[in-house]
């Protein structure tokens, strides 16, 4: 087999190629700042394979691709928080080491000859102590990072999504607005369903309003529910 | 290969839920475990702790005192914490290390948790914890043991558990209350008679305050209600609804109960002959 001269930029483009459409066939996943946090939707039927996860006190996990992939980055960011929680102190662990932290890793074997990309998206929120001082990173699979303001659409058809969230987002919604109108984006994606069941979408939020150190929840089938309910 | 610019590949390797594992392969000096000399003589002590289940949970306790041979180091330690949401740790034995083996097991369970997307059995937490006395023991043979009881409600079995260790490791359910330290003889003996089964989370709290009391009572090293600095003994129950502290006014009002009851039977409440 003759080895044939590829440029940079065709590599880096082919790779970039190679990412995208496996992120593009998974579905997306909404994160989305409220009054009392930041709160985390994605469309994803499966019960114990998730899509969002806690890291940390008041760092929360979103991804989409490969699973395997991304269930070891969720792990990484754990193990990585944990020891910088435990070595130093539980304030000294932020959002943005570990976004950091992922973007260096993404981009080196983005980079890196020998290996195929990660195909994976991430978004790393963090809830602060007021709406000023939350944090949401959106992480793509060549690991640059985006300082999302409002909201962050990860997954393959964010154009439609964002197009929507971007038209109805307001500062101060309720959780009850801000799962709706996640909901309402999931839904506007191209192929997706006019109504998602709610055993189909996996919440979460980063709750500051919580009186335990860990503000991380789960909303569960019923209480989703009621938050899709009152619509 | 996976570089090691951002997260090292250690972090990336497959390997089991348990953080003090990974620990001891990537930062093993940070363990809590002993450097070299006998310290014994150096090292604050903490005295009594005293658990007691009730219809609906566990209740633990602990007083304030931390001594160093005849002195007092501390008078407002805290020697119970939450180890979850659903379990306490009571600390008696050499305070730094016991203090730091707290901080190791709850990101212990922490870590599982999160991992894991579920949280361990509370007999998996029981076992860990014996695990780490275990490794303890070189300093405990230079008399800087650890002996903590463990406590919490088992979502499983729906009811409060207590677990006792020694200083090898050995783990031992206890059925309905028991005491750890220095006082715990006292303390043990004041329970036997103000236990009985079907307790209110208040009653027992109010029990398990009556016999630290009676431990402080006879033991020099455990602190009694600290009235002009208003230092009283932390109490926390485990319940179906997770973990919880009664505050700091609610224990000053039993405080006040208990030593109103003391002023006029200065040995605690009586119990009957048959």
């Amino acid at each position: 087999m003759s080895m044939m001269y590829v440029a940079p930029e065709q590599q880096m483009k082919d790779r970039a190629d190679f990412a995208r459409k496996g992120i593009a066939r998974g579905r997306s996943v909404v994160v989305i700042r409220y009054q009392e946090g930041i709160c985390l939707v994605a469309e994803n039927r499966s019960q114990s394979l998730h899509k969002v996860s806690e890291i940390y006190d008041r760092i929360g996990f979103a991804a989409v691709g490969r699973y395997n992939e991304f269930e070891n980055l969720r792990i990484a960011g754990i193990r990585h928080a944990d020891l910088r929680g435990y070595s130093y102190d539980r304030q000294d662990v932020s959002g943005r080491g570990l976004a950091n932290a992922y973007a260096q890793l993404l981009g080196t074997i983005f980079s890196a000859g020998g290996e195929k990309p990660y195909e994976v998206e991430l978004v790393v929120a963090e809830v602060g102590l007021s709406t000023d001082s939350d944090e949401i990173y959106r992480l793509t699979y060549d690991g640059s990072v985006v300082d999302e303001d409002r909201f962050a659409v990860i997954g393959g058809q964010t154009e439609a999504i964002s197009a929507v969230l971007a038209a109805d987002f307001t500062e101060g919604a309720s959780l009850t607005e801000a799962v709706q109108l996640a909901v309402k984006g999931l839904r506007a994606a191209p192929g997706g369903a006019d109504e998602i069941a709610v055993g189909a979408l996996e919440v979460a939020v980063l709750d500051r309003s919580r009186a335990q150190a860990r503000k991380f929840r789960r909303i569960g089938a019923d209480e989703l529910r009621q938050l899709l309910d009152t619509a | 290969m996976v570089s090691d610019a951002g997260l090292p590949p250690q972090f990336l390797r497959a390997g089991s839920s348990s953080f003090t594992e990974f620990l001891a392969s990537v930062r093993p000096e940070l363990l809590p475990k002993d450097r070299d000399a006998d310290l014994s003589h150096l090292a604050p002590h903490g005295t009594t702790i005293v658990a007691a289940t009730f219809d609906g949970g566990v209740v633990m306790a602990g007083d304030r005192r931390a001594t160093m041979g005849n002195l007092i180091a501390q008078r407002d330690i805290q020697k119970v914490y939450p180890s979850d949401e659903y379990s306490l740790v009571g600390i008696a034995g050499a305070a730094g290390i016991a203090v730091e083996m707290v901080r190791l097991f709850r990101v212990e369970l922490e870590h599982y948790e999160k991992v894991e997307g579920a949280p361990l059995s509370l007999d998996g937490k029981a076992n860990r914890l014996a695990g780490m006395i275990r490794q303890n023991l070189p300093m405990a043979m230079q008399g800087l043991a650890v002996v903590p009881l463990f406590a919490g409600w088992d979502t499983a079995a729906q009811h409060g558990r207590i677990i006792s260790y020694d200083a090898t490791g050995g783990r031992y359910e206890e059925s309905s209350f028991h005491s750890v330290g220095s006082g715990s003889v006292f303390a043990r003996g004041a329970l036997k008679k103000l236990y009985r089964p079907g307790m209110t989370a208040e009653q027992a709290a109010m029990a398990v305050v009556q016999a630290l009391y009676d431990a402080a009572d006879d033991d020099s090293a455990t602190g009694g209600p600290d009235l002009t600095r208003k230092i009283f003994p932390i109490v926390m129950i485990a319940g179906p609804d997770g973990v919880d502290q009664f505050d700091e006014a609610e224990i000053a009002a039993m405080m006040d109960d208990v030593i109103a009851g003391r002023m006029n039977r200065p040995d605690g409440p009586e119990a009957g002959l048959r």
